[in-house]
């Protein structure tokens, strides 16, 4: 009896964990575009959640509008976000690349305002029920007690695709080395004869199709829409970002699947009401302990 | 550029100044202007827009009767998101076209707020479904549709009554007035009728999508019925998520599932056995609901729910009130509302939504509750 019991403990402990990582897989890919940005561009893109918001209707309108498959519609997604974050980043942050970080915060979290504002007078408020672009089956295990989601699996497979490419392009390419040097500095890299206004488009460029990914997935593993839908996951990336060290890529990956985790298992054993709250607590004492989070670089501020 | 903005700038001049005559020249007092507040976009856009087409119906039905009276009603409907302050704008937008009486609004979060704006105004107020008892703690607006502790209590007496579920799960909107209203009366009442509730889940406004893990503790905890005292939206994705996990427990909900049929690409075998207590039954024989149903079909092409019934028994307390109360189109909206206010403790109407409705002072409604299943993709009477 004792036996039986203390085995149903574990299954449900590891269907709580799935979970959590399913939810942090979702973050963690969003905080990979976070990360990117912010570790070349040092600006943080607020409104990178509702460019994932944007993806999310692509992939919508491409599947049930034009009948498109799956993977097109995510191709037609990534494309979107791309051109819209070129676009973004051209019309709303390289006037500013002289201004002061703040002022290109808050034209972020204008930009982020503009689009759900777009959206919702193009596709109204109503919540749209998304068909999930994976068309995996969900895998179950030990007699159907524990089940993964084909999503679930797709996203943390497609997060470490990314986050391998991610670091393989830049190393080894030149443009990605052009960013490295371009994260250091600035001013040397200009120096040095690199395109410096170049080098932060490709990055926008990059991680805005990140989130056209992200978007795809997103909405997948949790299939309604609505203009909001990017903002608040766009906070909890962001927060997972700062989690694992901003600029870090990995960090990137195991800040969210951490944060999924830590939620998920909060809300199973703690309350489901407090989940946020003790999720946020966590980061606070993380940073408190690390400022620079679990695999962020410490760097010597210049004088 | 400027040259542009100035021909913008004066043709949206001149249009308000011809919107401006329009109102005045209609501003007569020789109708009942009777307003409507509601979500008919957004998340619960189900409910305004089921409200606005009940309602709608009713006032064609008097005004082809000749009115009340002998006075025709004049009925406008604006949207509020099922958002507090949009809700307080679309009133002001009324106030403005002259509303004398308030039907609405739909959703109790905005009707709360707007119920404290009518309530300095003086104007009479009755929701056909905001279910917060806090909708109508002022003393000018009442309900058609029941308060959220009548809803929990009356859940819990019908499922144990019934013996529909004996180990129940509930996971409700801590960050909702409605649901987490519902929920405490539900779990007091649970208690005194011998129900036992073995988990209790939360979740709020900013974490809603994910509900694998309050899913998975009801399973856990072996509920054998799982009360859902929320609205369709998020019970959308509760009912695929337990499909996905495989977890099939009667689910049981109040008003707030009501319109979970209508939802864009829902499948909605998922919802088949869903019991919610709701007093309208769409397939009911009486001539009043066969009525009511048939010229609903035939206007707006599908099946009216609940809201839909409660706006339109709504529009006809109106009416009863206003002919008890002897009020008339050229009073002033407080005037009415002080003659609306005491006629509505005095009359008894018989709707669709319930037989021999009466209100106390404090607005709430006496009648009593009925439960309907989805079977086969329609609302069954039980």
């Amino acid at each position: 009896m004792t036996r039986i019991a203390g085995r149903e403990k574990v299954m449900s402990f590891l269907n709580y964990l799935i979970s959590g990582l399913s939810l942090g897989s979702v973050y963690a890919i969003i905080a990979l575009g976070y990360t990117m940005v912010y570790g070349i561009a040092k600006m943080l893109n607020f409104a990178h959640g509702d460019v994932i918001m944007v993806g999310g209707f692509a992939v919508y309108m491409s599947m049930n509008a034009l009948g498109l498959n799956p993977i097109l519609a995510v191709i037609v997604s990534i494309i979107v976000c791309t051109v819209l974050g070129i676009v973004i980043e051209k019309v709303a942050y390289k006037p500013l690349r002289k201004a002061t970080p703040l002022a290109v915060l808050i034209t972020a979290i204008g930009v982020s305002y503009f689009l759900q504002n777009l959206a919702l007078l193009i596709f109204g408020s109503d919540a749209k029920l998304f068909t999930s672009v994976v068309n995996i089956k969900a895998i179950s295990l030990a007699n159907g007690q524990i089940t993964i989601t084909g999503e679930t699996i797709v996203t943390i497979v497609v997060c470490i695709i990314i986050m391998v490419v991610l670091s393989l392009f830049i190393k080894k390419t030149k443009a990605g080395q052009a960013m490295l040097a371009v994260s250091e500095d600035k001013e040397a890299a200009e120096l040095m004869g690199i395109n410096v206004n170049k080098t932060i488009s490709l990055t926008f460029a990059i991680g805005s199709g990140l989130a056209g990914i992200a978007g795809a997935l997103l909405c997948s593993a949790y299939p309604t829409l609505t203009p909001y839908t990017g903002s608040m996951p766009g906070i909890k990336a962001f927060v997972a970002a700062v989690f694992g060290g901003i600029g870090s890529i990995p960090g990137a990956l195991i800040g969210g699947l951490l944060l999924g985790v830590i939620e998920n298992l909060s809300k199973a054993y703690i309350s489901s009401q407090m989940a946020d709250a003790i999720v946020f607590s966590v980061l606070i004492i993380v940073l408190l302990v690390k400022p620079t989070g679990l695999l962020g670089k410490k760097i010597s501020e210049k004088v | 550029m400027k040259k542009i903005l100035s021909i913008v700038l004066t043709v949206a001049m001149t249009a308000a100044m011809l919107v401006g005559c329009g109102s005045t020249e209609q501003a007569g007092s020789d109708v009942f202007k009777i307003g409507g507040i509601g979500p008919i976009t957004g998340g619960a856009a189900v409910y305004g827009n089921a409200v606005k087409n009940g309602a709608q119906i009713a006032v064609d039905e008097i005004n082809e009767a000749g009115g009340i009276n002998g006075v025709q009603i004049e009925y406008q409907f604006e949207d509020d998101e099922h958002d507090a302050e949009k809700a307080v704008n679309a009133y002001n937008t009324l106030s403005d076209w002259g509303m004398q009486l308030l039907l609405g609004t739909v959703t109790s979060a905005p009707c709360v707020a707007v119920a404290e704006k009518t309530y300095a105004d003086s104007v009479y107020q009755l929701t056909p479904s905001g279910s917060s008892v806090d909708c109508v703690k002022n003393d000018n607006a009442f309900q058609v549709c029941f308060t959220d502790p009548n809803q929990g209590a009356a859940s819990a007496d019908y499922i144990a009554q019934n013996n529909v579920g004996s180990k129940i799960a509930v996971i409700y909107d801590s960050s909702d007035v409605y649901s987490s209203g519902i929920y405490e009366k539900f779990a007091a009442e649970a208690d005194a009728v011998g129900l036992e509730i073995v988990a209790a889940e939360a979740f709020t406004a900013d974490n809603k999508t994910d509900f694998t893990t309050q899913l998975t503790k009801a399973k856990q905890a072996e509920a054998d019925l799982v009360f859902l005292p929320i609205y369709y939206a998020e019970a959308t994705l509760i009912l695929s998520q337990a499909n996905t996990l495989g977890y099939a427990p009667t689910f049981f909900g109040c008003d707030g599932l009501d319109g979970i049929l209508a939802v864009e690409n829902f499948d909605v075998s998922l919802a088949e056995g869903v019991m919610l207590l709701t007093p309208f039954a769409a397939d009911a024989k009486d001539d009043a609901t066969v009525n009511f149903v048939t010229k609903y079909e035939e206007k707006f092409g599908e099946t009216p729910n609940q809201f839909a019934a409660d706006a339109y028994d709504g529009v006809y307390i109106i009416k009863a009130a206003i002919e008890k109360a002897g009020v008339t189109p050229d009073m002033s909206a407080s005037e009415m509302c002080d003659l609306m206010k005491k006629a509505m403790t005095e009359i008894t109407v018989d709707g669709i939504t319930g037989e021999g409705m009466t209100w106390e002072a404090t607005g709430e409604v006496n009648k009593g509750p009925k439960a309907v299943v989805i079977k086969n993709g329609v609302y069954t009477a039980m």
